[in-house]
């Protein structure tokens, strides 16, 4: 439906878009005992790392090889040999993960070959499992690195299993989309237990980044799903697979394990759901529990409640692929028009993004278009604070980066209960603005030459 | 690449740089860059150093050059603030492509540069290079050029890619693009004997507006400051300064020092933070002025100032002396901020345990060991779990530092306070003193300390009444699920399930059916009378905090 267009600047402005090796260590992050580690020079991880910390108010450990001008001329064997060596000495990682950079890249260092060098020459690293994906800076984006990651988590340490042997019947896989949040993570692991299901979530960011305090202090992430509980993946029933960009990972454990997968796309909105509790009543054999009966209730009572406020709303949307999919299909299930919708990188979904036109471009195109348009409501990560508050109309901070608010890793979009959330944010956000800017004057109506005009038009 | 390495060793030679002065000729060269450890610690490249120093040019437009990781992933975290000009804030990144890297990023840099003109016609546009085009030989002096006599507009080359070293070494990369291609090009339209320059300055949050109405009050005029709420006419005039005051640490020392060689510009080092410290910068600033040519009431009029702030900033910090009596701080910071800090935080009666010195030059080392005597507690670099083991022992009573490591004293349950570049309060100057205070003086004595070093009622150690009735829910009802539950109870079920002992819910009816409010009642009222009493015993947390408070 959507039609795709690619922004034609040379030069891009207000970036929507992060890198995609900053998306690959995000995935790491999820894994329990891991120190993610950038191949590339000292500047990509120290701003990698300062945007994670400025979002989830964590501390965040992520390593750097420290290329130098010499060793990206040269090569970077030794820095990576050095970086592992330290970070095992230093830290002793349950498991080490490496996503190449821009500048890796353009030297074309070819680090599987430097880890089978790095493994022969240091034995005693023997059970330090180290996983590289190639993430070039200048391809793709944050959720492309996410996705290749996670994809290539399951090809090195999942354990193939013979896909006639028995499973184990109360067990599921999850594998998360980067667009969903710790908060969300937590939701869905209930709503598993309470189907009495066991998930194991990969990469499960809720444990390392929810934002617990720990007995000790670790250099290392301090939770996640661990090594051996990865390994075991290929004895459950199903993997479930949440947003398009995890269909690669789903398929390549069905490929090793012959788990079956199904794959939502979303996980925000009524009828997603009802699909989702579906499904899982289905797979489990328990009835769908009384509890989310009543939140479904709740959640139908909500759009009722707030389809008033967000009913004819003109949306600008600035996220990534699956987000940008997730939240502008529950708006225009509520009634709101995607109106402006911007994207940084391409993927299948974006043809269904229920818009006439999906952008691949920046905030400044979305600002453009927003303004263009006439949009009455702005959602993008923080950065699209300015072009808010350019265009003086609300703002709704989703994805990532958020560091101008608390609370980002809690914040819910899925499930029944998540998405009567975001509603209730989304509508007193209109609510808030229309009382702080659009009531009525005695200039509202004015006599001009053409008879009575309104002026501004009034929203809704 | 050739004319950067040039740079580079310039800049390593800086002869004002004290450290670089007792080295040997060949150990200058290699300059005080340490090896980068892989796999240890990182901090920001030299992309991030120039972009760091030059970003706070308010009307310009800053362009980088390189694939979306070195802008994509950093844009909008640094706060300075601008009295006008908002252009600055805007993004703006060539976010080259594979198929750039594979045929030269230089068209796609020229046509961005024209789209900028085109679209926001600023007064100057700032390049930065970065790590993959100059891998792939991008000449961006060469293209700034070209576009520069194409558009008529200064295109300055800022070659910063972040390999060649640390951000120290950008900021420095950064002056000498300013050396080379701005400062000296404009003149202003007049110029007085009371003209300085500040160097090393950003404004952020907005500090140097702290500083600004004392100058305005005594005489004196800022002709620039670089780069804080700067803007490109005024950097492009600073070559008529009479005198300039470098602000933070050594990072432009470079800009001082050429530019006293080529115009003849005295500088001095000074800081504006802590109260002394605030003073003597003014008055060295007016004692420059005066011996280049200012008439000599200027010093009077600082004089007069600066007793009259003094004065006022004393008497405001006297009323945290006795609230910071035996406290003690932990500083982790570099550079400048080592000593300029420990002064200010000393004035106030602060114990300091420890300042680190990663960053600080012998010079710093100097100053700190005078300030703090023969305890003078430096640490060469401290491990996180170091600094987390500190703050739990409770050798120290409050952490500063910068925002990165902010969770280790946080995670500790321990007082922190940003005093880097991303801190939202201005502690600059005899005002910003005084909020410092007012910030530790916060932090310190918040109630939530109490709260949150308790221990959670069940991990209290054996005994406890809450450990039992948790070990009994575990053997009696395996999942967790509640026994049936009788009419009375129905409404609270949820909430007591875990606790078999006394259901506390029935406890809370009971007490408000009755109205009993003294102990003795309450017990008999709700036959809690055992569980109530190894309660106290336990010394249960009834009312923790006001019991806290109280016991202050
Ligand atoms: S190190 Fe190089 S590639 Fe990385 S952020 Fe700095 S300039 Fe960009």
């Amino acid at each position: 439906m959507a039609i795709v267009t690619c922004s034609k600047k040379a030069c891009t402005i207000n970036p929507l878009k992060m890198s995609q090796p900053i998306g690959g260590s995000f995935a790491f992050l999820g894994l329990r005992g891991a120190m993610p580690l950038l191949h590339g020079s000292q500047g990509c991880t120290s701003f990698g790392l300062t945007l994670f910390v400025r979002h989830f108010k964590e501390a965040v450990p992520l390593q750097t090889t420290a290329m130098s001008e010499v060793s990206t001329v040269l090569g970077g064997y030794e820095n990576v040999e050095q970086a592992i060596l330290n970070i095992y000495k230093r830290v002793k990682p349950e498991i080490i993960g490496i996503n190449s950079t821009g500048v890796t890249e353009t030297k074309g260092d070819d680090v599987e070959a430097f880890i089978r060098l790095i493994r022969q020459n240091h034995p005693h690293l023997e059970n330090v499992p180290f996983v590289y994906v190639s993430t070039p800076d200048f391809k793709d984006a944050f959720q492309d690195g996410w996705e290749k990651t996670v994809a290539r988590l399951v090809e090195v340490l999942v354990d193939p299993v013979d896909p006639a042997a028995p499973r184990d019947c109360s067990r599921v896989n999850v594998l998360p989309g980067c667009h969903l949040t710790p908060g969300d993570l937590d939701e869905l692991r209930t709503i598993f237990e309470d189907f009495g299901l066991r998930p194991s979530f990969l990469p499960d960011i809720a444990g390392s980044l929810d934002g617990h305090i720990p007995e000790e202090f670790t250099p290392t992430t301090i939770g996640g799903i661990g090594v051996d509980e990865i390994a075991s993946m290929g004895q459950a029933v199903w993997t479930i697979a949440i947003g398009t960009q995890m269909r690669r990972a789903a398929e390549a454990m069905q490929a090793k394990t012959g788990t079956p997968f199904r794959l939502f796309e979303r996980l925000c909105g009524l009828v997603p759901n009802d699909e989702f509790m579906t499904f899982l009543s289905e797979i489990s054999g328990e009835p769908v529990p009384t509890k989310y009966r009543r939140q479904r209730g709740q959640l139908a009572d909500a759009m009722l409640d707030a389809h008033f406020h967000i009913g004819g709303r003109k949306l600008a949307i600035g996220a990534e692929p699956d987000l940008l999919f997730d939240i502008s299909s529950m708006l225009y299930e509520m009634g709101a028009q995607v109106t402006a919708a911007v994207t940084t990188t391409a993927s299948p979904v974006l043809e269904r993004v229920k818009a006439q036109e999906v952008v691949i471009g920046d905030l400044e195109d979305l600002e453009e278009l927003a303004k263009a348009r006439d949009c009455n409501l702005l959602i993008s990560h923080s950065h699209g604070r300015q072009a808010a508050a350019r265009l003086d109309i609300p703002f709704y901070r989703a994805g990532f980066p958020m560091f101008d608010r608390l609370g980002a890793g809690h914040q819910m979009s899925v499930s029944y209960r998540g998405t009567r959330e975001l509603i209730f944010d989304l509508a007193n956000l209109i609510i808030a603005d229309r009382e702080a800017n659009h009531q009525p004057t005695p200039a509202t109506w004015q006599i001009t030459g053409a008879g009575l005009h309104v002026v501004p038009p009034q929203l809704n | 690449m050739t004319s950067l390495s040039a740079t580079i060793q310039d800049v390593f030679n800086e002869a004002d740089c004290a450290k670089n002065a007792n080295k040997s000729e060949a150990a200058r060269k290699k300059g005080c860059t340490k090896q980068l450890q892989p796999g240890g610690a990182a901090g920001g490249c030299a992309f991030d150093g120039a972009k760091i120093a030059l970003q706070p040019f308010t009307d310009v437009a800053h362009l980088v050059h390189g694939p979306i990781a070195c802008e994509g992933n950093s844009w909008d975290n640094r706060g300075s603030a601008s009295s006008g000009p908002d252009l600055w804030r805007r993004s703006f990144t060539t976010d080259m492509h594979e198929i750039d890297v594979v045929f030269g990023g230089e068209k796609r840099l020229y046509k961005a540069i024209k789209e900028i003109i085109e679209k926001y016609d600023p007064p100057a546009i700032f390049v930065y290079q970065t790590c993959v085009p100059a891998m792939i030989g991008d000449d961006i002096n060469a293209v700034c050029k070209i576009a520069a006599a194409k558009f008529g507009k200064s295109v300055i080359p800022v070659n910063s890619p972040g390999f060649v070293g640390s951000k120290n070494l950008g900021n420095k990369l950064a002056g000498e693009a300013l050396l080379e291609y701005v400062i000296g090009t404009q003149e202003p339209d007049r110029t007085t004997p009371y003209d300085i320059n500040l160097i090393g300055e950003y404004n952020l949050s907005g500090e140097l507006w702290q500083i600004k109405p004392l100058l305005d009050e005594i005489g004196i005029r800022i002709l620039s400051c670089i780069s804080g709420d700067g803007k490109y006419r005024e950097v492009a005039c600073s070559h008529r300064a009479r005198a300039a005051m470098m602000v933070c640490s050594k990072a432009m020392i470079n800009v001082a020092s050429k530019m006293r060689e080529r115009y003849g510009i005295p500088f001095f080092e000074g800081s504006f933070y802590g109260i002394q410290d605030t003073s003597e910068a003014l008055r060295k600033i007016a004692r420059m002025l005066i011996e280049r040519g200012a008439p000599p009431q200027l010093m009077e009029r600082t004089e007069a100032a600066v007793a009259r702030e003094e004065a006022k900033a004393w008497a405001a910090i006297e009323r945290f002396k006795t609230r910071f009596v035996g406290k003690k701080v932990l500083l982790v910071t570099g550079g400048v901020k080592s000593w300029s800090v420990v002064a200010a935080l000393q004035e106030a009666g602060l114990e300091i345990v420890g300042t680190s010195v990663k960053k600080s030059t012998s010079e710093d080392r100097e100053r700190i060991q005078k300030l703090m005597g023969h305890d003078a507690h430096m640490i060469e670099d401290l491990t996180p779990r170091e600094m987390y083991k500190m703050l739990k022992e409770a050798e120290a009573d409050i952490m500063l530092s910068g925002g990165k490591s902010q969770f280790v004293a946080l995670k500790a349950a321990m007082p922190w306070l940003d005093i880097n570049q991303e801190r939202c309060h201005a502690y600059m100057g005899y005002v910003g003193i005084v909020k410092l205070m007012e910030e530790i003086d916060k932090a310190l004595n918040n109630p939530i300390w109490d709260q949150l070093r308790m221990p959670a009622p069940w991990d209290n150690a054996e005994g406890n009444w809450q450990a039992k009735a948790l070990a009994q829910v575990d053997v009696s009802a395996p999942g967790g699920a509640p026994n049936s539950v009788g009419a009375e109870k129905a409404p609270h079920a949820k909430r007591t399930r875990s606790c078999k002992t006394v259901e506390l819910s029935i406890i809370e009816d009971r007490v408000s059916a009755h109205g009993s409010t003294a102990v003795g009642t309450m017990a008999q009222d709700t036959d809690a009378s055992a569980a109530s009493k190894r309660a106290s015993e336990n010394k249960m947390p009834a009312q923790p905090v006001s019991a806290l408070q109280a016991a202050e």
